[in-house]
């Protein structure tokens, strides 16, 4: 990618390059957060507008409040109570939104690819919130910002991610942020909760959690989806949490240093045991701060910073 | 700071700074901070309530400069930081704006007398994003601004309360203040 970014769509669009600025802009980001008067003018009279077809509290308001430091206005467009709900096509929404001139859209949809389709239709600028199973990049650049936070370099890093990687867009957005960033990753999962190809994915695959738990230097859980249970991908959540979950025992043989991660909302109980998830090295709670951080800098780089200005060499004093 | 940025970031073609007549030797910088250390605590009857903060990013190391100057002669520490104002300038959408540096504010300057320090006082527009910066922190009880050089050509009606020396100059023209002199020259 060059130097000016339009849209972010997923991590496979972004560079080591792109992700260092990211993280420098983020650092900057996380300081105005600090002050006494949180709130800096860097996109005043800029509209960015919530397009959110999946149920989302906290990527939602983490999105708000990054926009609201910036002084952003905000509008939301709530799929429930809307035109959605009498038939209109993604498309005929989109193309309203834009019509009321909004600068940036944040979409989530259910459907892989949504946000891509997305940007032919306007000219704001869209990042993916989270599209189906495939991307949630926002996500995956605050747990690099927290792991670099902690770790340093990334580069040599065994990066174990732990669950339910086939339906998480989560785990597909990490393995490509964290492998961009030099680390070592490897998923770990039954056979069923696996997608049914990993052809071409830089990540090694597992099926024993114990097996890799005492070389990590991150242990990535990801939210056992209850509602997918169903499908029967496991014969209980007990045995599922005996086998994948990170128990008081697994944790106790991570490594000092190591950090345990999770994007949330957690179950306690099934991919971590509750008491684990208050430990001092699980970070959890800090991935939510630094996404306000991470998402000021995503939307200030897209919407605020101008960089595509570069070429025209504006001479401003 | 504003002299940095423009070479920074309005000569992507990598234009460089040639130096073609020295303002300043070392000494004269030397002595000039010793001077506006002494008008500095002149004016506010001492160092009591005195926070020194250096703009990001030319005036960060002058002010750590005038701040030794200051606690030798007062005798004790005299608190200094750093402030990069960038996302309260007034250019978004004319130039491309990006962070540079890190801010770091020591303490609640509410209440406190705020000496803020630049290299270079030219249009005045670094100065009015530091003053809106510096209120997210707190209410000072005054402001102070202190250059090492005022080169004119103010396009708002900022004033330095203490400056190192008095420079005209030409639009085309840039000024480079280190610690080991002032230059005056071209970007070619």
């Amino acid at each position: 990618m060059s130097g000016a970014i339009r849209h972010l769509l997923s991590m496979a669009d972004l560079d080591r390059d792109d992700i260092d600025r990211l993280l420098n802009l983020t650092e900057s980001f996380a300081e105005v957060s600090e002050r006494q008067i949180p709130k800096v003018p860097a996109l005043r009279g800029k509209t960015i507008a919530w397009l959110f077809y999946e149920d989302s509290t906290r990527t939602r308001l983490s999105f708000e409040t990054a926009a609201k430091r910036l002084s952003a206005d905000t509008m939301n467009f709530s799929v429930g109570s809307s035109s959605v709900n009498k038939g209109e096509s993604l498309r005929d929404t989109v193309e309203t939104i834009a019509a009321m001139g909004v600068d940036g859209i944040v979409v989530r949809h259910r459907g892989a690819g949504a946000p891509h389709r997305i940007t032919n239709w306007t000219d704001a600028c869209v990042v993916n919130a989270g599209d189906g199973w495939h991307q949630h990049p926002t996500q995956s650049l605050l747990d690099i910002y927290t792991a670099t936070r902690h770790l340093g370099s990334l580069e040599g890093r065994r990066v174990a991610i732990v669950g339910d990687i086939k339906h998480s867009r989560v785990a597909r957005s990490n393995a490509i942020g964290f492998a961009r960033m030099g680390a070592d990753v490897t998923f770990v999962a039954p056979r069923t909760l696996l997608p049914a190809s990993l052809e071409g994915w830089p990540v090694k695959v597992t099926h024993d959690l114990d097996e890799v738990i005492e070389d990590l230097d991150i242990c990535y859980l990801l939210r056992m989806q209850r509602e997918r249970q169903d499908d029967a991908v496991v014969p209980t959540l007990r045995e599922f949490h005996e086998e994948y979950g990170l128990t008081t025992a697994r944790a106790d043989r991570l490594s000092p240093g190591s950090l345990i991660m999770h994007p949330g909302p957690m179950n306690r109980g099934v991919e971590i045991s509750g008491e684990v998830a208050d430990r001092p090295n699980a970070v959890i709670t800090e991935q939510v701060t630094n996404g306000i951080a991470v998402r000021m800098a995503v939307l200030y780089l897209l919407l605020g910073s101008g960089l595509d200005l570069v070429e025209e060499r504006t001479q401003v004093a | 700071m504003a002299e940095r940025e423009r070479r920074l970031t309005a000569s992507p073609t990598g234009a460089v700074f040639q130096a073609r007549t020295r303002v300043m030797s070392a000494d004269d910088v030397g002595r000039a901070i010793r001077r506006m250390a002494h008008e500095i605590l002149e004016r506010n009857s001492g160092a009591d309530d005195l926070i020194v903060i250096g703009l990001q990013t030319g005036g960060v190391e002058l002010a750590r400069h005038l701040v030794d100057d200051l606690s030798e002669i007062e005798g004790r520490e005299v608190p200094v930081g750093s402030l990069d104002a960038t996302m309260h300038r007034d250019d978004f959408g004319l130039r491309p704006v990006m962070p540079e540096a890190l801010t770091d504010i020591p303490g609640d300057p509410t209440g406190k007398v705020v000496v803020l320090v630049d290299d270079v006082l030219y249009t005045g527009r670094t100065v009015r994003a530091a003053l809106d910066a510096i209120h997210a922190y707190g209410r000072p009880k005054a402001i102070q601004l202190a250059v090492m050089v005022d080169r004119g050509h103010r396009e708002l009606p900022i004033r330095p309360d203490f400056v190192g020396k008095n420079l005209p100059t030409r639009h085309d023209e840039l000024v480079d203040v280190h610690s080991d002199g002032v230059d005056l020259g071209d970007v070619s």
